[in-house]
């Protein structure tokens, strides 16, 4: 009776993570209980506060997440079950027996007013001048409960120095709560498990590897903490200031890229139900905030795809054809700088497997700097190129130091959606009410292929658009009813797909013709692919390609660091849940299908980019330079 | 390593623990008996957890009995970490035979082919003894594959030290512990008898109630019932210190008044009996006719006493320092709860409080006693709200003006 989970939570939290009962005969049955006095049928091994959700009973919680193992911690959703002398957590107390629960007795509000008290009396600052004024769980207990003033005291000083060492993620510990919601996101969600509670009692906090700054460890800058912090104490670098101060200088030309996810998810922060897509809107937006211009990461998206497919392409030629047994299969997809970083920390010897394709920001950044300047006439050096992403690992890969081919910073800032949101709030704009504007030229609008990339299986499905049709001379709508590659999408964990190629190969097209001069090699194939999302699977298929499962039989793989894929991203706006990441995958694909041109090959821009500036094609020459990059064997081991 | 020399240099008297035992009886007697025969002996003794709980012991190896799972483990908890508790020490040292066999026993009842003592950090001075015991009894089939003949009777101990954290006398921190991570006490349900050790069944005994397990077995679990009080039954290892002519661990049955302690130990002048360690509740003398029992005031063993020198507000702020390190820091009441308590002591001892505040504190510490995660925040205010109540006139009146500011 193996219960054992595969992973590297704590044991306390992980033995007893409850499933959800997806049937009533799941586990078992069902079960008769009473919440308040109401006679209630729950599925056996629901937890008391699942089953008050189900029935509309509010119980608070704190340390409680959905996407989280059960840590039990806070206490502040504890509840009186009838004949136990002590009262218990109802996020930690699966239903087993015919049980009586009270969820609102004098000793239960007095023990959360008390719980509350406590964590308020060792929480550093005050509301007003918190990043997270008004979307922070702590204060919303406080206000629920009613509090006050700090019946227990407040602390006046920090207690502990804030950790800004890195590109992405800065750690504030003074206003930590001990929840442990970061230490579960990291541990268990997502299998790096660079933050773990360290000494006890009064001096218990989280840290990291001999309490060094998370720059020096191999944190991977997901943010996936940060995005489940119910404080402050996780918050992303925010670069905004310096970007503020660009656009107020005049001899700046500041341009902005936005990518797909942020425009599915920043209506949140305007108050909107997740799912309302504000592309256009917030193209308006920025232009009225100051920036130059504003373009459509999709652009190099749909570039990304060019690159990439083509180096799938090479790859597999060189493989099957030149029987070269240094080509490393199956390749990687490496545009999330999150898996990038944690590849390099995990699996460096895989390094080679990554495609040396940049990601669509860097690959935007690198033209910005060199083609578009030229074409506009400014001096590169007085480009100031943004980045609103989805993403705070983003913030380290503009960071990167291979990351100057232009011959300056590619990218100058990354911005996460929360604070583009906050740059246009405080410019006085309603983003829902802007009215609806295209991108600039000379990039111009990307096709649906690019925009996919923000959820998970987009960069599959794009590719496989492109590759299909490149290589088998058809329409992709031929083969998947209207283009969409339904096996590829989704939420579960690891997919894996075959695709048979058949007989028939259409001819090489033009910009390919340098490359391979037929597909004759294709003929009869089956193209093995895989798309994985949240470091956590990235771990179990590394793990099978290591011991050479059916993963190290793949052509293409595609990882992405964070649960969702980018619009899961450690810079979206928060909270997240499953239906969230749900609600903004449905926009990006409604999105997709509102489009004309839905594949990367269709769009007439990166044809024209080929024909006028990259001119030796996909992975040519000048591709090579300003496109295409290297990584670093991180290792574990960090001096 | 030095090797501790262990030797019996006054020889103790007591009804059960302290009585003569022969090595191995009890475990040729329990394989005669069979499983259910003992477990129906144990019941039938009412031996209930001698770790301070009280949890009956038949039960939990029932449980542990019962659940499906071909790998089980019984745990020897040997953490004794009590302030004032040193009784398992004195069994581990003189009696290891009583608390190994005990072990296979309970090992042997529940299906357990591995037993594992969590010792005490601080008592690693004892681990070489303890393993050469271990050593002698696998010579002589008391330990390793088909014990004293019964074929398919596997069953074997080791002992694993503890690093010190007193929390890890809890058994779901224990376990963490064993596991090789931090001492944090589970979420419970599920309990270890279905999801202990590495996830499977586990009974975790005190050292002393395991201790009492061959006795029980060699004269019979009616004999046992009939020592002690009605729910009380047997007799209890004392761990008896501080004010007294004659400290040390005493075994008396269950039932004895905290007066008949005193006069045993030639405690003379005193004020304050401390019942179950820092954990535990502090009477004043009007209250010393109180029983000794699970169903009055019930004890681990630790009996700490303190004459009318001693300052009981300087007693308590030991206490609650004492849980402000030892807090696992896990949840909110007993991790800051502790804190706050403590400040509050503080604060009458610089006679700068409220009693407004000091009330308030009291109800915290009554949510900490029920909305702690485990055993430790849930006991940890016992001191605070028993020392502030029974002793109000010393540590509010005395040398004090009422310290209202």
């Amino acid at each position: 009776m193996s219960t054992e989970k595969d992973t590297r939570a704590p044991k306390a939290q992980q033995s007893h993570t409850i499933k959800k009962p997806e049937t009533e005969g799941t586990i078992g049955g069902t079960i008769s209980i009473e919440i308040n006095e109401k006679k209630l049928t729950v599925p056996l091994g629901t937890t008391i506060l699942d089953a008050c959700k189900q029935n509309q009973i509010h119980v608070p919680t704190l340390c409680h997440h959905d996407d989280l193992c059960i840590a039990g911690v806070c206490r502040v959703c504890v509840v009186e079950v009838e004949g136990m002398r002590t009262l218990q957590a109802s996020c930690a107390f699966p239903i087993t027996a015919p049980i009586k629960v009270k969820t609102s007795t004098p000793e239960v509000r007095k023990a959360r007013r008390h719980i509350i008290d406590l964590m308020l009396s060792e929480h550093y600052g005050e509301c007003y001048s918190c990043i997270r004024n008004g979307n922070c769980e702590l204060q919303s207990l406080a206000k629920e409960y009613g509090v006050d003033g700090y019946t227990f005291g407040h602390v006046d000083k920090p207690t502990y120095e804030i950790d800004n060492s890195s590109y992405s993620v800065i750690r504030d510990m003074s206003k930590c709560i001990l929840c442990k919601r970061c230490v579960r996101t990291c541990i268990d969600l997502q299998e790096v498990g660079v933050l773990e509670a360290i000494d006890r009692g009064d001096k218990t906090h989280i840290s990291t590897f001999l309490d060094k700054p998370l720059a020096d460890v191999i944190c991977i800058n997901c943010g996936q903490c940060i995005n489940r912090c119910p404080t402050a104490a996780l918050r992303a670098n925010d670069p905004s200031d310096e970007i503020w101060n660009a656009i107020d200088d005049p001899k700046k030309h500041v341009v902005i890229q936005t990518a797909p996810s942020p425009r599915a998810a920043i209506g949140e922060e305007f108050g909107l139900e997740a799912g309302n897509s504000m592309t256009y809107q917030l193209n308006t937006a920025l232009k009225r905030i100051g920036f130059d211009a504003v373009f459509d990461t999709n652009f190099t998206a749909d570039l990304t795809i060019m690159e990439e497919g083509t180096e799938l392409l090479i790859r597999l030629k060189k493989a099957l054809v030149d029987k070269d047994a240094s080509v490393k299969l199956p390749q990687f997809t490496s545009c999330s700088p999150g898996w990038v970083k944690y590849l390099e920390h995990f699996y460096p010897e895989y390094i080679d497997n990554l495609s040396s394709a940049k990601s669509p920001q860097q690959m935007f950044g690198a033209l910005i700097k060199t083609y578009y300047a030229e074409k506009i006439g400014v001096d590169p050096a007085d480009v100031v190129s943004v980045a609103v992403m989805p993403c705070s690992a983003k913030k380290f890969e503009c960071n990167r130091p291979e990351m100057t081919d232009s011959g300056f910073k590619d990218v100058d800032f990354g911005l996460t959606t929360r604070e583009a949101a906050k740059m246009i709030k405080e410019a006085g704009i309603y983003l829902p009410e802007m009215p609806k504007t295209h991108f600039d030229s000379p990039f111009g609008d990307a096709s649906g292929a690019g925009l996919i990339f923000g959820a998970t299986g987009g960069v599959m499905e794009a590719a496989i658009r492109t590759v299909v049709e490149l290589v088998l001379g058809v329409k992709v709508e031929d083969l998947f009813e209207q283009g969409n590659i339904i096996p590829v999408r989704g939420f579960e964990g690891i997919k894996y797909v075959e695709l048979p190629l058949g007989d028939k190969v259409g001819p090489v097209p033009d910009i390919l013709k340098s490359l391979v001069p037929n597909w004759d090699w294709l003929k009869g194939a089956t193209l093995k692919v895989a798309v994985v999302h949240g470091t956590a699977n990235a771990k179990k298929v590394m793990d099978d390609i290591k011991a050479g499962g059916k993963f190290s039989e793949c052509h293409f793989i595609e990882f992405m660091a964070c649960p969702g894929g980018c619009l899961g991203g450690g810079g979206q706006p928060i909270p997240t849940t499953l239906e969230i990441r749900q609600k903004r995958a449905k926009a990006i694909y409604d999105e997709d299908m509102s489009l004309d041109v839905r594949k990367s090959h269709e769009n007439k821009h990166v044809l024209k980019i080929y024909e006028e500036f990259l001119k030796d094609g996909p992975c040519g020459h000048l591709s090579h330079k300003l496109l295409h990059t290297h990584y670093t064997k991180r290792g574990k081991y960090m001096a | 390593m030095e090797t501790t020399v262990i030797s019996k240099a006054t020889k103790r008297t007591g009804p059960v623990l302290f009585a003569d035992y022969k090595r191995g009886d009890g475990i040729k007697k329990a394989l005669q008996m069979g499983r259910d025969n003992v477990l129906l002996e144990v019941r039938e003794s009412k031996l209930k957890g001698r770790g301070g709980a009280g949890f009956p012991t038949a039960t939990k190896w029932m449980l542990t009995a019962a659940a499906t799972c071909p790998e089980k483990f019984l745990v020897c908890n040997a953490d004794e970490g009590e302030p004032g508790t040193f009784k398992d020490r004195v069994l581990l040292l003189e009696y290891p035979e009583l608390v190994f066999d005990g072990m296979v026993i309970g090992g042997y009842t529940i299906g357990a082919k591995q037993g594992i003592v969590y010792l005490r950090g601080e008592y690693e001075y004892m681990l070489k003894s303890l393993e050469d015991y271990l050593e002698q009894m696998r010579k002589d089939n008391l330990l390793g594959k088909n014990i004293l003949g019964v074929e398919g009777f596997d069953y074997d101990i080791t002992i694993r030290l503890g690093a010190g954290a007193y929390i890890c006398g809890e058994e779901t921190a224990l376990i963490e512990s064993l596991e090789g991570h931090r001492g944090e006490s589970r979420n419970r349900p599920p309990y270890p008898v279905n999801t202990g050790y590495n996830g499977r069944p586990t009974s975790v005994n005190n050292v002393e109630t395991l201790a009492s397990i061959p006795h029980i077995m060699m004269r019979g679990g009616e004999w046992f019932a009939t020592m002690g009080t009605d729910k009380s039954t047997g007799s209890k290892l004392f761990s008896i210190s501080g004010d007294c002519g004659k400290p040390g661990v005493y075994e008396l049955r269950w039932g004895a008044t905290i007066r008949d302690i005193l006069k045993l130990v030639d405690a003379q002048d005193t004020k304050a009996v401390q019942v179950g360690g820092a954990s535990g509740v502090c009477l004043p003398e009007s209250q010393f006719d109180r029983q000794l029992s699970y169903e009055d005031t019930s004890t681990g063993g630790s009996i700490m006493i303190f004459n009318k020198n001693r300052n009981m507000l300087s007693i308590l702020k030991n206490f609650m320092e004492f849980f402000v390190e030892e807090s696992c820091g896990q949840c909110t009441p007993c991790r800051i709860g502790n804190v706050k308590l403590l400040e509050g002591v503080e604060m009458i001892e610089k006679n700068e409080f409220t009693f407004e505040y000091i009330r308030n504190l009291k109800e915290l510490g009554k949510t900490m006693q029920i909305a702690s995660k485990c055993g430790l925040g849930q006991s940890s205010p016992n001191s605070f709200i028993s020392i502030l109540e029974n002793f109000k006139d010393e540590i509010f009146n005395t040398n004090r003006n009422g310290g209202s500011k």
